[in-house]
Order: structure tokens, then C-alpha cells, then sequence
């Protein structure tokens, strides 16, 4: 159960229970749905910029708690940040869900991830990636311009 | 009166403890795994050492490319193929086992059919009718084969407990129907479908060029079969798939009507499936090699056909009363779980050993990572059935499923480790 604890924290139950910024957004400037094939899961972003700022983002879909929890946590962690702060973050997210981050032995790494440390036990549920990630990618893609109207984006692992 | 209404009638808990049929100690996985609880046997069923060792030893004594050596050896690789379609026909009510083709499971046997019949014999303004029950690999082949022909797909409805919807169906059936292609024993539900009325109605429906294609995945595993009998009426094509069945990864096959295999154009060409080649002609070898390109998956054939006689040892009727009495007792422990939700039919007669089941607030891969850290696989997702899953509005479910070697002791395993999931997932 040690394992199963790690994945299963309390914030991310708290988060999967009650998700942060859940529904659609008016006004949005990036819409994105994504999905995932393998196990049918289904997520949209909307992401509200000013200029190079993430000012807010949304979501809304159908998950597993590993899913909601982090586009819920997600959404919180990027707001007021740049595009390439967003981005920089998704790539620290995403070494510490595949476990090539060791947060314990790097405290700069600790802070900018903040409350997102909760799903670090991913790291031993590597199916599960695809999960936590899912939004992460709908991000990216909203970032870059992938889905000013709804675009569906196929999540690659 | 179904199983619930009596099990309701005569109230009190099912406390029945069942034994596995076979026994744990022939099977490796199991035997080394004691704290396992394996219940995906939909998805694909452990081995015994029966099957494994037939296939060592056919590599070790018997081993060559059959059908060309002119050398006893090449011989007897030749006999132990020819053997094992014979023992696997045998095993499935089929007397003529030149009708049985192997393939590599189920998938390939539909996409066989979907090709070299459909491309054939489909044309503009035909009729194709599957349902909402299907896996996706007898939905895909379909859909695209009326594509690409001009044609319709028609996809029969189901009632509110999972089972097909007869009325849909004989409203879909008519005289520009091509295929009616459906499955015995749904994967997701476990709904055994009523196979010998439904090709009937096809029967007085459709014109005479109609087929009927089974995909008979989930009921050749569990359920006796006698194909040449009337059991499941007039049939074109039975397609099935040797792992779920015991048998190894890879194997299966499709019998067909021996007059419909020996018109249809072959579905991959190359070594064993000539007769003569010309420069600019080829003419087929006869059935079922005109179905077999290439060199054979003898070691394969050989296991399964250990496999059937592991089953047959058993006894198919002994496999299914089994079966039922595991269904029965989940269904009757889980249906009491506060928030857990039942899919499939109510009537347990109609089911084979498969609950499909939600939880109040607490999402399938959750279940199914959760149970997993107790020792029980079960499967969650849209178990490839996204089309059934749009119907019942779920966007999946978790699934457990029985075979020989399942007892009471995996059931009361799943019923605790839902408790568990309910427990950590509990609002505060």
C-alpha cells in the first residue's frame, strides 16, 4: 500500500473531489480537447492570455482522479505565467512524474513545482503518466497556437 | 424468475465458498503467484503447464517446416499441424476440419472475411448490420468495409440491461443486407447472445447471399460449442482467439462454410497457399491451406490444440456451471456495495462470467490501480468498446471476469479491495 499512499495523497483526493477552475470559460482564447485513446479519457482547456501571460485557464472532461486532480493543480500552478515559464514548468512536471527528478535533492526544482509535487508518486505507476500529463499536453498545445478553435490533440507519451 | 429475483426472494448474504475447477498447481503464473487474484481472464487467460510443455516439446522432438521437407522429420511437423486443426475442429463441433483455418485470433479471422469475402461480395447501396455490443474488432472492419464499398453500416440497438434489442434488429435485417456480423458472448458485458434466433430471423429476412459472422471470442473459452450442430443455427463464420482460451498468444482461427471458403479469393498470398504458379497466373491449393500464407504457426496450433484437451478433461459443461456460480456470487456481493453500479443482463442464464461495474465517485483506472495493490487485476476502460460505452453513458467501466482457475476466494479479494477503494476515496 506504501506505493499506493504516494500516488493517492491526500491533496490529490481533495483535488479529484473538488477540481479548481472546472467548466468552460467565456471568452477563452485557446480552446483544446484532448484525449486518450487507450482508456477513453477526455479533457478541454481553455486558456485566457494576455499576450505572452497565461491569465486563467479551465477545464473540463471525464478522468481518472490522477487526471483531474492534476489539470485542477495545473490550472492553479500557471496562472500569471509566461508561455515559456508554462512551458519550462511542464518539462520539470513532467521529469518528476517519470521519475528523472529527485526533488528531495534539488531545492530549486521543489519550489517552482510547489503544491504539483503531490503527483510525484506517478513516478512508480508508469501507465499512469499518460495521465497525469494529459492536460499538461492540452497546455502546450494551447501555448503554441494548436487550438484556437476546438482541436483535438492525440496524447504522444 | 431470474437469479437476483430469487437470490432476493430467499434473502441473506452469499456466503458460498467455490473451489477453482482447475487446479492453481497447473498453472506457473499462478502456482508462483499464490497472493494473485486474476481476474482479466476476458482479456487473455493464464497458461497451463500443458500447454507450455506440448509446445517445448514439439520444439525439441518435432521440429521442422512442415509441408516441404521430403524428411521424417519435416514429416512429423507436418503430422503434429495436421493433428492439432484436427483436436481443435474436434473441440469445437466440427467434423470437417479442412473448414478450420488458423489464424493469428480473432481479429485477423474477422479481417479475413471483412476482405476477402466482403470486398467481393459488398457493393453500393448494400447493407451492413453490426450492433452496439461489439468489439471493435468486429465493428472496425465492418464500418470500413462499407466505406470504402458504398455501402451502409446498420448497427442493431440494445435494451436497457445490455442485451441485443431483437425488434432493432429484425427492422435492420432486409433484402439489401449483406452481413450480419455480431458476437456470441459480448467482452464487455458478458451478454450471451441468443445466436440461433437471430440467424434465423436473418434467415427469413435477408436475401439468400447473406452471411452471418460470429466473432466468438468470449464464448469458444467458455461455453460447449458444436458448430455442425443446430445449437447455433446457421452460421457462415465463427472467428475465435486461442489465448483467451488456455492456448498461446497469437493463435486462433475461423471455421467457415466450406462453399462460401472455396469461391472466396484468398486474403494474403505466398508460400503453401499455391498450387501452381505461372508467370502470370497462380491457382490456390485447396482448403484450408489457400487461407494460410506463408510458413505455419505450427508451435502455436500444437498448444492450442493442448489447451482444448486441457478444457475437454474438464468438461465444457462443468467449465460453464463454474462459471455461473462465480458470476453469482459476485454479482450477488458487489450489487451490495453502496455505490457500486451492475451492467449486463439481470437474468445470470444470459451472462458468462463477466461483471462490468462502476463506482459512485471513483473513476475504473482508480479502482483498477487500487485493486491491483491488493493482489486483483481486473481490467478497466472502454474494454475496445467505445460504441456500447457512448450508450450506456459511461465513459468505462472496471470489469471482472472468471475462468477454471478463478474461486470464491478471488471474489471475496475484489469485494474487499472496493471496499478499500470506497474508503480512501470517501468524501470527508
Amino acid at each position: 500500500m506504501a506505493n499506493l499512499d504516494a500516488l493517492y495523497q491526500e491533496v490529490i483526493l481533495e483535488h479529484n473531489r473538488r477540481p479548481r477552475n472546472y467548466g468552460a470559460m467565456e471568452g477563452a482564447d485557446r480552446v483544446v480537447e484532448s484525449h486518450n485513446p487507450l482508456c477513453g479519457d477526455a479533457l478541454t482547456l481553455w486558456v485566457k492570455l494576455d499576450e505572452d501571460r497565461v491569465v486563467s485557464a479551465t477545464f473540463q472532461g471525464s478522468g481518472c482522479a490522477i487526471s483531474r486532480a492534476s489539470a485542477s493543480l495545473m490550472t492553479e500552478a500557471v496562472k500569471g505565467k509566461t508561455r515559456s515559464e508554462a512551458e519550462e514548468l511542464f518539462t520539470t512536471f513532467h521529469d518528476l512524474v517519470t521519475g528523472k527528478l529527485n526533488v528531495d535533492g534539488d531545492a530549486s526544482a521543489k519550489q517552482r513545482l510547489g503544491s504539483l509535487r503531490a503527483l510525484g508518486g506517478v513516478s512508480r505507476f508508469p501507465i499512469r503518466v499518460k495521465c497525469a500529463s494529459m492536460a499538461w499536453h492540452a497546455l502546450r498545445s494551447a501555448l503554441r497556437g494548436e487550438g484556437s478553435s476546438p482541436n483535438a490533440v492525440a496524447v504522444a507519451e | 424468475m431470474t437469479y437476483t429475483e430469487e437470490r432476493a426472494r430467499k434473502g441473506g448474504p452469499n456466503t458460498e465458498r467455490h473451489q477453482s475447477l482447475a487446479p492453481r498447481s497447473d498453472f506457473p503464473l499462478l502456482a508462483a503467484n499464490p497472493a494473485l487474484h486474476y481476474l482479466d481472464s476476458a482479456a487473455t487467460a493464464q497458461k497451463p503447464s500443458v500447454v507450455l510443455d506440448a509446445m517445448r516439446e514439439f520444439y525439441e522432438r518435432d521440429y521442422a517446416n512442415p509441408h516441404r521437407g521430403a524428411y521424417a522429420l519435416s514429416v512429423r511437423a507436418t503430422d503434429r499441424y495436421h493433428d492439432s486443426r484436427e483436436q481443435v475442429a474436434r473441440f469445437l463441433g466440427v467434423a470437417d476440419s479442412t473448414r478450420l483455418i488458423f489464424t493469428r485470433g480473432t481479429t485477423e479471422s474477422l479481417n479475413l472475411v471483412a476482405t476477402a469475402w466482403g470486398m467481393e461480395h459488398v457493393g453500393h447501396g448494400d447493407e451492413i448490420v453490426v450492433t452496439a455490443l461489439e468489439h471493435h474488432a468486429n465493428f472496425v472492419p465492418w464500418q470500413q468495409l462499407a466505406r470504402q464499398r458504398g455501402a451502409t453500416l446498420r448497427i442493431c440497438s440494445l435494451t436497457s440491461d445490455g442485451r441485443l434489442d431483437l425488434d432493432s434488429l429484425a427492422s435492420l435485417v432486409g433484402q439489401r443486407t449483406r452481413v450480419v456480423a455480431f458476437n456470441h458472448v459480448s467482452n464487455a458485458l458478458g451478454t450471451i447472445n441468443p445466436v440461433a434466433e437471430i440467424t434465423a430471423l436473418v434467415r427469413r429476412r435477408a436475401a439468400r447471399n447473406a452471411i452471418v459472422v460470429i466473432d466468438g471470442a468470449q464464448a469458444a473459452p467458455h461455453l460447449r460449442l458444436r458448430l455442425d450442430g443446430d445449437d447455433l443455427g446457421d452460421v457462415d463464420f465463427y472467428a475465435f482467439s486461442g489465448h483467451k482460451m488456455l492456448g498461446p498468444m497469437g493463435s486462433g482461427g475461423l471455421v467457415g462454410r466450406r462453399s462460401l471458403l472455396e469461391t472466396m479469393r484468398p486474403y494474403q498470398m505466398g508460400g503453401d497457399m499455391i498450387e501452381i504458379v505461372g508467370d502470370e497466373e497462380t491457382t490456390w491449393n485447396v482448403l484450408p491451406h489457400k487461407f494460410e500464407a506463408g510458413t505455419p504457426n505450427v508451435a502455436d496450433a500444437v498448444g492450442l490444440a493442448a489447451a482444448c484437451g486441457y478444457l475437454e478433461s474438464l468438461g465444457m459443461d462443468a467449465v460453464r456451471a463454474h462459471e455461473l456460480a462465480l458470476l453469482e456470487l459476485a454479482v450477488d456481493r458487489l450489487g451490495a456495495i453502496e455505490g457500486v453500479h451492475l451492467f449486463g443482463p439481470s437474468d445470470l442464464a444470459l451472462r458468462s462470467g463477466v461483471v462490468s461495474f462502476t463506482l459512485d465517485g471513483v473513476h475504473p483506472h482508480d479502482i483498477a490501480t487500487i485493486l491491483d495493490g491488493e493482489g486483483v487485476c481486473v481490467r478497466a476502460g472502454h474494454h475496445c468498446a467505445q460504441p456500447l460505452m457512448r450508450r450506456l453513458e459511461v465513459p468505462a467501466t472496471a470489469r471482472a471476469s472468471f475462468y477454471v482457475y478463478s474461486d470464491s476466494k478471488d471474489v471475496e479479494a475484489l469485494v474487499e479491495g472496493l471496499q478499500k477503494t470506497r474508503a480512501l476515496f470517501a468524501a470527508d
